[in-house]
Parts: structure tokens; sequence; C-alpha cells
């Protein structure tokens, strides 16, 4: 085990002693014993700095189950250590928010933060393990946690639908990406993504590449709520607004982009990966921008832009990938595609990361997050609405902020992207810049709408549940800090190009470096009057003339049916599981023993008959039986005619004494086959258990017969004869087939020299099998206890009601 | 023998089956009792029958019997007749508070609850 294996488990442990802080410093928010760990873990992680810098990676790897190739492998890399900076860096932030935001004496802390810590251990597994089942688990349980904190007002309907709806789609991701681990695996028997990369050019002819292909997508693309399986993102946002903040904004749905980011190397070439993964980002871009301007609610407006910008980082890397197709690093102009992505999706969770909290500034401080009801908030809150001003402007890529920068790189790419002479893009490629320009104006619509309707325009204060004032120091520190790093990426974006920029596309694109060599990123504002800079004017142009006519034509977004959406499509999928699945259950789990019987020994002869014939082991063999006497003949006459008569007889009486007839014939029969323990232990078994039968006798009910239906009747002695004959059959073989030779011998050889004793079943129950002998005591015992306790009991509750 | 026993033991098993398959619980509870000796005896015939003499030692016999299926039906038989035990039990005090003795009306569903 080594440091980063304990830093991934960190959060795991430290989450075990939360509820115990949480019971014994009640006076304390249980925030902050959380915090000290994230920050602790970001300081530790940017001591890996220099070694990515210089292209190296940290590797370690602990044994789990190495027979299956399954360890528990660290690996820290540029891309890996990005996104560990993010999310404890973020993270720190986030609780720091958090203790401000939850009340110590309403809200169920302990739950919290566990859930929180939960999440912050599974990201850190996913983005730092390099066996693909380890990150697989780490995966499942970032949706298991992001479940819980959706869900964490669970008193409330949506909560519980949003939580429900995410785990669904999110879950039902991560098995198709589970599936494509193990096509990965087939296709090169190893687990450890360095070795798939490695073997990138065997397995890229093979027949399982492109189902591979598609299975991993499928989990990245449910993860990074990429369309048509965005759905849950906005129903998410019944969480906390801290949880929205980190996980569906700055960490959990990147899980996604870090995939495709990872898994780049190895797919990259095919033309399906960048078809697929350019064009779903650029939808779900354009899609998610346009219906965030419809929303009404602040953090819908946040969520539905948190989707578009997470298509916008998708179709870069999707981009990006295409620069595989160019070995010559010096001007492989496709590399920028890559370079936005990583800007952008460290821009994105600045910018993204302060709005959340603005929003939920306003949210706490006026009581709802309506922008409807909102307006005029800028002098009750100015510092709320400097930072929303600033995280807005920077979302709608306006200088001087880092958005403006990573919009710009975003337009060069998606340019670059119709130069290109691969993949049938001569033709199309020129969709893919008016997708993104248009995408942008909205982007900048709904970053102005987020702003100006809430903090400018007619203040209601009729309207809202509290007097609106500033928030509290505590509220302000963490998006103070985000937006103070929005403008600091904007005026020195390099800051970053070598220390976590680079090293995180040595990762993406390894291919493309020979030795020692480091991917040049410089990023600077001026490139002169290029079609980028038209592009951004224009955006701003269209963006303020439709923002300032946005009352007249928002009307359209009527125009489309409610009936169509894929929320819809989504509720009746999941209203016609229910009732199908229920309906599907009812035939069968009935209620009725009978039923459950009868399927048991249906199976049973199912089951047997085709091993039986499936294995051909019937046998029949005559050579090996003993003889046939006289007193056996009429014991086997008298038990076949006692079990018959129990089944004609009309009294209790009568069939509780053929049962004891029965009995005493199996204990004569014991005599004949030369056990005389069993026909000593039967006899008087038997002699009780009839008593015991007419003990009861006195309150049993009258035999009475229900089954006088003939199918019913049909049906049992169909079943009943099956299960005879079925037992006959094995019975025959058993006695024709020896397989080997009878363990017995050691018994029949030892009883006296290790036991002492002269009667080899005695000894074999007391000594030799001692211990069985001891549990069929305690199963008697334990039943003794049952018939006690069920004579006493006395349900009276139900007598009465 | 063995063979004959086998017919034997398939009628048990066929007619312990039916018994069980019916609504009345004595008649289940009475099945219950024909299958355990049919298994009982199943256990037995298929180590053999009569081989030699009872498994027990000092009467100078050149071969015994095998000793171990008596052993496991030795213990199956007191377990069956605590389970017997425990369900004719269960049977007469079902019968007490429900009324009925018949399975198919002793149903609960999730509502009774």
């Amino acid at each position: 085990m080594s440091a980063p294996h304990l830093a991934i488990v960190a959060p795991l442990v430290l989450s075990v002693f939360i509820p115990v802080f949480y019971r014994i410093f009640r006076h304390i928010h249980t925030g902050w014993f959380v915090l000290p760990l994230p920050i602790l873990l970001f300081v530790y992680f940017l001591t890996f700095l220099p070694e990515t810098m210089r292209g190296e990676s940290f590797i370690e790897s602990m044994n789990w189950i190495p027979s299956l190739g399954i360890n528990f492998t660290a690996k820290v890399d540029g891309l890996g250590l990005l996104f560990a900076l993010l999310i404890t860096g973020i993270g720190a932030l986030v609780v720091l928010y958090s203790i401000y935001y939850l009340a110590k004496t309403k809200e169920k802390l302990n739950n919290f933060y566990v859930y929180l810590l939960l999440f912050m251990s599974a990201m850190l597994g996913v983005v730092l393990s390099d066996n693909l089942i380890v990150m697989y688990a780490f995966w499942e349980l970032t949706s298991f946690s992001s479940f819980l904190l959706i869900g964490y007002w669970y008193e409330r309907d949506k909560s519980r639908y949003g939580a429900q709806k995410s785990m669904l789609i999110t879950v039902f991701g991560g098995l198709a990406m589970l599936g494509g681990i193990i096509l990965l695996y087939i296709m090169t028997g190893t687990f450890s993504v360095t070795k798939l990369i490695s073997q990138a050019n065997t397995i890229f002819n093979h027949a399982l590449f492109v189902p591979a292909l598609l299975c991993i997508l499928l989990g990245a693309f449910t993860k990074s709520a990429q369309f048509p399986f965005y759905i849950w993102l906005p129903d998410a946002m019944e969480a906390p607004t801290p949880v929205s903040a980190y996980l569906h904004s700055a960490t959990m749905v990147k899980a996604g982009i870090y995939l495709v980011a990872r898994f780049t190397p190895v797919f990259g070439d095919h033309f399906l990966w960048f078809w697929l993964v350019t064009s779903i980002g650029i939808l779900t871009l354009i899609w998610g921008s346009i219906f965030a301007v419809k929303q009404t609610d602040l953090k819908a407006i946040l969520a539905f832009s948190t989707v578009s910008q997470l298509g916008l980082i998708m179709s870069l890397l999707g981009a990006g990938a295409a620069a595989l197709h160019y070995e010559f690093l010096d001007e492989n102009i496709y590399t920028v595609a890559v370079t936005a992505a990583i800007f952008h999706l460290i821009n994105h969770a600045t910018f993204k990361g302060s709005l959340f909290m603005a929003a939920g500034i306003i949210d706490h401080e006026t009581g709802t997050r309506d922008i409807r009801k909102l307006g005029g908030l800028m002098h009750y809150m100015p510092i709320t609405f400097t930072i929303s001003i600033i995280g807005a402007f920077s979302m709608a890529g306006l200088p001087p902020f880092n958005g403006f920068l990573s919009k710009e790189m975003f337009f060069t790419a998606m340019v670059h992207v119709t130069e290109m002479d691969l993949f049938n893009l001569e033709t199309w490629g020129f969709v893919f810049p008016v997708l993104a320009w248009i995408a942008s104006v909205f982007t900048f619509v709904y970053s102005m709408i987020l702003v100006f309707k809430t903090f400018t325009g007619k203040y209601q204060p009729e309207k809202l549940d509290k007097k609106p004032h500033e928030a509290p120091m505590g509220l302000l520190i963490s998006p103070v800090i985000l937006v103070s790093l929005v403008i600091i990426f904007g005026f020195f974006p390099n800051l970053l190009s070598d220390i976590l920029i680079s090293p995180a596309m040595a990762s993406i694109l390894p291919s493309l470096l020979g030795a020692g060599d480091e991917f040049m990123v410089h990023i600077s504002f001026w490139h002169g009057l290029n079609i980028e800079l038209f592009m951004t004017l224009g955006v701003v142009c269209l963006g303020i003339i439709l923002y300032m006519t946005h009352s007249k034509w928002k009307k359209i977004y009527k125009a489309i049916p409610e009936k169509l959406s894929l929320n819809q499509f989504y509720d009746f999928l999941i209203e016609g599981l229910e009732s199908v699945s229920s309906k599907v259950t009812k035939t069968y789990m009935n209620g009725s023993i009978r039923s459950y019987l009868v399927y048991i020994f249906a199976f049973f002869i199912v089951i047997l008959v085709t091993t039986l014939i499936g294995k051909n082991a019937f046998m029949f063999d005559t050579n090996n039986v003993s003889t046939i006497g006289i007193y056996e003949v009429v014991l086997a006459i008298l038990v076949v005619l006692g079990s018959i008569c129990i089944l004609f007889a009309k009294s209790r009486m009568t069939s509780i004494i053929l049962l004891g007839a029965v009995g005493y014939t199996v204990s004569l029969f014991y005599i004949l086959f030369r056990a005389p323990d069993l026909a000593l232990t039967q006899l008087v078994i038997e002699t009780i258990s009839v008593a015991l039968f007419l003990v009861c006798f006195y309150h049993l009910p009258k035999l009475r017969k229900f089954e006088t239906r003939m199918r019913f009747r049909l049906t049992n002695a169909l079943i009943s004869v099956g299960v005879g004959t079925l037992v006959t059959l094995i019975a025959l073989s058993a006695h024709s087939s020896k397989l080997f030779e009878s363990i017995s011998k050691y018994y029949v050889e030892n009883t006296y020299t290790e036991a002492a004793g002269k009667n080899m079943v005695n000894v074999i129950l007391v000594d030799f099998r001692g211990f069985d002998t001891l549990f069929e005591i305690t199963v008697l015992a334990i039943a003794s206890l049952g018939i006690f306790g069920m004579i006493k009991l006395r349900l009276n509750g139900r007598k009465e009601g | 023998m063995e063979i004959l026993m086998a017919f034997v033991i398939g009628i048990l098993f066929s007619t312990a089956t039916y018994l069980m398959l019916s609504k009345s619980l004595l008649r289940i509870i009475v099945g219950t009792g024909l299958l355990s000796h049919g298994a009982h005896l199943l256990i037995l015939t298929m180590g053999g029958l009569k081989r030699g003499s009872a498994p027990i030692l000092g009467g100078n016999a050149e071969s015994y019997t095998d000793p171990l299926p008596q052993a496991l039906i030795l213990t199956a038989i007191v377990i069956s007749f605590g389970v017997t035990a425990f369900f004719l039990v269960l049977a007469y005090r079902a019968y007490q508070e429900l009324g009925t003795d018949n399975v198919e009306e002793m149903r609960g569903t999730e509502k009774d609850d």
C-alpha cells in the first residue's frame, strides 16, 4: 500500500468517524472535521506536479485478486492528477461552503458528510486507478453516493424521483461500460489501461473492437449527461446546492469526460470514435443551451448549461482524437482541440462552481430560485452580484475571463475540423462550426438571463419569502476564491499550460510524443483579426439582440409538445417496467403454498430428467442384487398398500393409523436389512409420532377434501407420478453404477482401534461425526423452542382488531 | 431386492408428493411423513442391502453391511420427527387462530400487515 492508495481511501476512512464526531461534538458543525482532509489531499497531490511535468507517472500496484488480473493499481499521471486536484480542490471549497449553507441544528449532517466523503473517495478511485475493474467499482460507487446525495432530503418526492432517475441511468451506463471492459479483456487479456494503450494497434482490427468502443462510450455518455441521457441531470438539482456545485458541475459528470480522454489512445484512431464523440458532444451542446434559455429556476438554468458545457468538452475531445491521424507533432493544428478541452474543463469547474454557489446564496437569502420572482437584487447583494456577473461572463465567453480563451480555442478547433481530409469531413465538416456558433449564441443568452433577471430589473419584495440581504462571509469565501481563479486564469492562462495542461495532453495523446518530448501549450488573448474573433463578435451582437427580445420569442418553446419529451419517455418506460414486472411476478408468486410446491417438484423433475438423459446416467444392472425373501415381499406389499390407502382415507383417524402402519413396516424393513439401531429408533419415534398425532387429533380439523376438481387432481397425480418414477430411476441407477469404492471401509476397520466401540453406527454418530450429532440436537432444540413459542403465542392484537 | 425396493420407494414418493400437493394441512403433514420414510429407504438401498451381518463388531462375521447410510438415516429419523412435531403444532395453532386448515385460504397479502 503506497501513499496514493492511502489518499484514495482516506475519505472513506474518515467517513467512518463522522457519525462519532457528529454525536460527540454536537455544538461544532461536523463540516469542520471534514474540511482538513480535502485540503491536505490537495496539497499532497500538488507534490506530484514536478513528476508529471517531466512526463513521468507514478504507478504502484497492490495485489488484490492476482489470479483474475485484478489489482488495486494507483497511477498518477498528468490526466489523473488534473482530476485529482479538481476533486480535492473544489471539494475543499464545497465543504467550506456547506458549513455555512447547511444549518447544524436542522440538517442530518452526519449523513451528508458521510455521503460526500464516500463520493470523494470513489471519484479519486476512478481517476487514479489503472486497473479497469477497480475503476469500475469506484465508478459505480460514485453513482451510489450521488444517489444518496440527491436523495438527501428524502422526504421530498422530487428528491427521490431525481435520485432514482440518476441512479438508473448512470448505473445502466456503468453496466454497459463493464461489458466494454470485459470485451477489452477478451481482446488483450489485461485490465490495465497502460497495457491496453500499448496494445492499441493490435486490437484495432479485432472483431470486438467496435462493440467495446460503443459500450465504453455508453458509460461515458450516461455519466456525463450527454444527449439523450442528460435527462437525469436537471432532476439531480434536487440535491442541496453544495452537492450540485460539487458533483453535478465540477466532478462526477466529468467522470465521463475523463473516461473518453483516458480511452482516446485506445479507440481514438477509429472513425466511429471521432464521429460519435464529436457529434453527440455538439448535439448535447446545442440542445442543452437551447433548453437552458427556457428555464426559470436558477439551478435548472445551470443544470442545462452544465449539460451543454459537457457537450462542448466532449466534442473537443472527439475532434482532438483526429490529431492522432497526423503523425507529426510540429504544426499539428488539431491538438488545439485537446488543449481547449482540458483548459475548458478547468475553467468550467471554476465558473460553474462559483455560479452554483451564487445560486445557492440567492436561494438561501431570498427563499426562492425562480427568476420570475427575483429581480433588482444588485443593491442588496453586491458581492453575490459581482461573483455572478464574473462567472456568467466567463461562461458566455467574454473577455477578459478564462471562458473567453477556451471559447476562442473551441471555435479554432471546430474551424479546423472543416480542414480535415478524413472521414468525409470535406463535405460535412462545415456543420460543426455552424452548430458550435449557434450554441454559443444561446449560451450567451442564458448567461445574461442568469445575471440580469436576478440582479437588475424590478425588485419584487412581495414575492420573496425573506427579506434579502448579503450572505455571511463564510458563504462567500468559496465562490470568491473561484471567481478570483476565473480572473487569474483569464489574465495568465499560461500559468496552467505547463503544469497541468501539457502533462494531461501527454496522457491523452501519448503516441504523438517522442521520447522526452512535451506538448508546447501557449494560450494567448490576441490572435489577430481571425475568423474566431469574428465569430465571438457575432455571438455577442446576436446574443444581445436575442436577450433584449427574449420575452417575445420565448413562446416558441411552448410549440414543443410536452408529450414527446425525453422525460415523458423515461417516465413511460419506468411505469411500464414497474407494472409489467409486477404483473409477471404476481402470475407465479400467487401466495399459494401449493403452487410453490408444484414449481419445486416440477423443477426437480425437469432438472433431473435432463441430467439423466444428458449425462446418459441411467443404468440398469441386475448382476449385483441381493436375494428377495418372502418376508420382504410381504413388507413391501404392506408399505405400498398402506401408502396408497392414505390417499383414499376418508377420516383423520384412518390416515394417522395408516401412516403409523407404514412407519412400523419400515422399521421391520430395517430389521431385515441388518440395521438394528435404525429399527429401534424408528419404533420409538413412530410410537411418539403417533401419540403426538393423537394428542393433536382432538384439536385438528376434520379431514375434508377440498380438491374436488378433476383438473386439480390430475395435475397433482401427474406431478406425483413423475416424482415417483424419477426417484425409482435414480434408485436403480444409483444401485447399478458404482463409480468408486465406498468410504465405509474406513469406519469398519477403525471403529474399534480408534474409538474403542463395537457398534459402528453408534461410533460414527457420537465419535467420528460427533459434531453432526451435536447440530442435530441443536435442530431439535430449536424445533422444540419453536413449538413452545407457538403454543404460548396468542395473536391477541389481531383478534381485537 | 434392490430393484423391488426401488419401486416401493418410487410409490412412497408418489403418494407423499400427491398428499403434499393437497390443500388440507393434515394431509400435507402426513405427506411429509411418508416422504421421509421414502428418503430413508432410498439411502439404505443405495448403499446396498444385506451385504453381511449387522454392523456390530464381535460377532466373528466375515463382512458387515454398510454402517454409513445407517448413521445418516438415524440422524434423519430424529430430524424428521422434529419437523413433523413442529408441523403438527403449527397446523394446530394455525387452525385455532385462523379457523381453517385449507392452505389456499391462508394466503397472506401485503395489505394484511
